[in-house]
């Protein structure tokens, strides 16, 4: 009988920590898919962050490298330039990427780091229990926004591939989710561009995926899906806000 | 006998850091050690290599960890202030046993402190680089000389041990020009089976890691570092004894503050006191067996830093109270003058210590 569907052979069959519901399965799963279509996961360096995904040095089959809270850019930046030939990525929450890691993720973009980065964007702090994330919404109820994020005291969510993409050293930015069949689809093939960009050597991509987080929102994994779309796709529009492919088309 | 030129400590430094395999840098501007960036960046981009300078001291940390974790010899340079930026990387670069070279050219401080030389960095250096238990080698030169004969041991040792290590320099040495032979001979290497450089399809995936949630677990690789530190403390311990043969006074001194005490040293000799001098060149390990031999001897111990007395705690640990220790020290970015040490002595001399 022909196999129509199997496990990524960059992802290796262990059980994930991952709550019920929660995005992070589909978007390794994207992540291993795209290694193995491109063949390079046996020259590919994973660098992952401290927050929810700090485990997935357990879960992706390449080298990994575990970075300290924020400074997967940097890490990522020494692991190229150590071995140029090999493809080296980051998978980074929001707090990580745009919070405490925000220099190391803007002078990666700036320098036209010859990097990937997948961004998971689920606007909270997963691992600690739920806090205010620099991406938690306006007016979101969190841990530490329990009255509700109030953008004039605790300051306006970061839209982070609109910032990047004004940056001379990016490639590609580009927003995806991965609430439908379609929207993964697009996510696959955006992850699938900012790995080849690299291979191509055309700097620094970055794919910022949309994510839930059922647990720390208090929703089930539908509910969660729907407030996704309900609130964050408005705040966070999807599409390619820069890739220098098309403008080399354009040309 | 290779050809000796007149070289900067720093620079003389950085040469020695190339020649001992290290094509990769990375760095932020900081005074007084910026000759070793600048040195690298005119020389590593010709020889294949990278300079790269960061947006912060702790990116160039973690640029240093994520090329070492690759397999290969990099190093960072700093100084003071820079270096408590990096000691977040340093901790994570120990917990995860990769193996770096960290240069800290120290001056004044806290804080902002100042930019002249200074010796307040030892407790950071040998206690504290970071959180958690563990140690990082540590060489303290006191010649150009010795600038470029540590920096080739540093990144020996560092990957014999798969540990970080540090040279801790100051401003006087990273500034000063001395004539130095800078020795071409091949670095010694070794096979890194653990490093995260693509796994080609030959091998399980490596992880370069410091995370252990389970407690018994991190207990278990904690105790396994410390047991390698433990035979890193008997068999990597250096020191040299400077006149110490007949000495009654022992005065310990390392780096640019034991070029002044041999000084007053010498003067004290020809005034008929007996005194000699023992530097320190490992920090940590702390020569402590050097410290007991001479504990024996003398009847009293001067410890000179500059500094308001940091490695005069492990000389006190060392001697244990078998005689009395004294110490003399210069901080916030002064420079003592051998005859304020020769003071010292006469001083020590005319008490007569513990015997």
């Amino acid at each position: 009988m022909a196999v129509v569907f199997d496990r990524p052979k960059a992802l290796l069959d262990v059980p994930t920590h991952y709550c019920p519901g929660c995005t992070h399965g589909i978007i390794h799963r994207l992540v291993a898919e795209v290694m193995d279509e491109l063949g390079i996961e046996d020259r590919t360096v994973g660098v992952v962050p401290v927050g929810c995904s700090v485990l997935a040095y357990n879960y992706f089959g390449c080298d990994v490298i575990e970075a300290p809270h924020g400074r997967a850019p940097a890490i990522a930046t020494g692991a190229k330039r150590a071995l140029p030939d090999n493809v080296v990525f980051t998978y980074q929450g929001d707090g990580d990427l745009i919070a405490i890691g925000t220099a190391e993720t803007v002078h990666a973009a700036t320098r036209g780091e010859n990097i990937t980065i997948i961004f998971v964007n689920n606007a909270i702090y997963g691992m600690t229990g739920g806090q205010m994330a620099p991406t938690s919404l306006p007016n979101q109820v969190t841990q530490t926004t329990p009255y509700g994020r109030d953008v004039n005291y605790s300051g306006h969510p970061i839209r982070v591939c609109e910032m990047l993409s004004t940056l001379d050293g990016v490639a590609l930015a580009q927003r995806v989710t991965v609430d439908t069949i379609p929207h993964i689809r697009e996510a696959k093939k955006a992850i699938k561009k900012a790995f080849q960009n690299q291979i191509d050597k055309k700097g620094f991509s970055i794919v910022e995926v949309l994510s839930t987080c059922p647990t720390n929102w208090g929703l089930t994994p539908t509910e969660a899906l729907k407030w996704l779309n309900d609130n964050m796709i408005p705040h966070y529009p999807l599409g390619v806000y820069k890739d220098v492919n098309t403008r080399e088309e354009a040309k | 006998m290779g050809e000796r030129v007149l070289m900067k400590g720093n620079e003389a430094l950085a040469e020695a850091a190339i020649l001992a395999g290290c094509k990769h840098f990375f760095g932020y501007p900081i005074t007084p050690q910026t000759e070793v960036a600048a040195y690298m960046a005119k020389r590593l981009p010709k020889i294949g290599g990278t300079y790269l300078q960061a947006e912060s001291e702790v990116a160039a940390i973690n640029m240093v960890q994520g090329a070492a974790a690759c397999g290969i010899r990099a190093m960072t340079s700093s100084s003071s202030p820079g270096i408590s930026l990096k000691t977040e990387g340093i901790s994570y670069m120990a917990g995860a046993d990769v193996p770096a070279v960290i240069i800290n050219v120290q001056r004044g401080g806290p804080g902002l402190g100042g930019i002249q030389p200074s010796q307040a960095d030892y407790w950071q250096a040998t206690k504290a680089m970071g959180h958690g238990d563990f140690h990082v080698l540590v060489f303290a030169p006191s010649t150009v000389q010795e600038m470029v004969d540590l920096v080739n041991l540093a990144f020996e040792k560092a990957d014999e041990y798969r540990m970080p290590a540090v040279i801790l320099s100051d401003g006087m040495l990273g500034q000063m020009m001395e004539p130095v032979e800078i020795k071409a001979a091949e670095p010694k290497t070794f096979d890194k089976p653990w490093a995260t450089c693509g796994h080609g399809g030959k091998r399980a995936h490596n992880i370069v890691n410091s995370l252990y949630l389970q407690a018994n677990e991190l207990e278990r690789l904690v105790k396994e570092r410390f047991e390698r530190y433990e035979k890193i403390k008997a068999t990597e311990q250096r020191a040299e004894e400077y006149m110490m043969d007949d000495a009654d006074i022992a005065i310990v001194a390392y780096g640019a503050t034991s070029r002044v005490v041999k000084a007053a040293v010498k003067e004290a000799r020809a005034m008929g006191i007996k005194v000699g001098c023992i530097r320190p060149i490992t920090l940590w390990p702390f020569p402590t067996e050097a410290i007991e031999k001479a504990a024996k001897s003398v009847n009293q111990f001067l410890v000179c830093e500059m500094s308001m007395g940091q490695m005069v705690d492990d000389v006190k640990l060392a001697v244990n109270g078998a005689v009395p220790v004294e110490f003399y020290g210069r901080t916030g970015g002064m420079i003592p003058e051998p005859a304020e040490i020769l003071a010292q002595i006469v001083e020590l001399n005319k008490k007569g210590g513990a015997k």
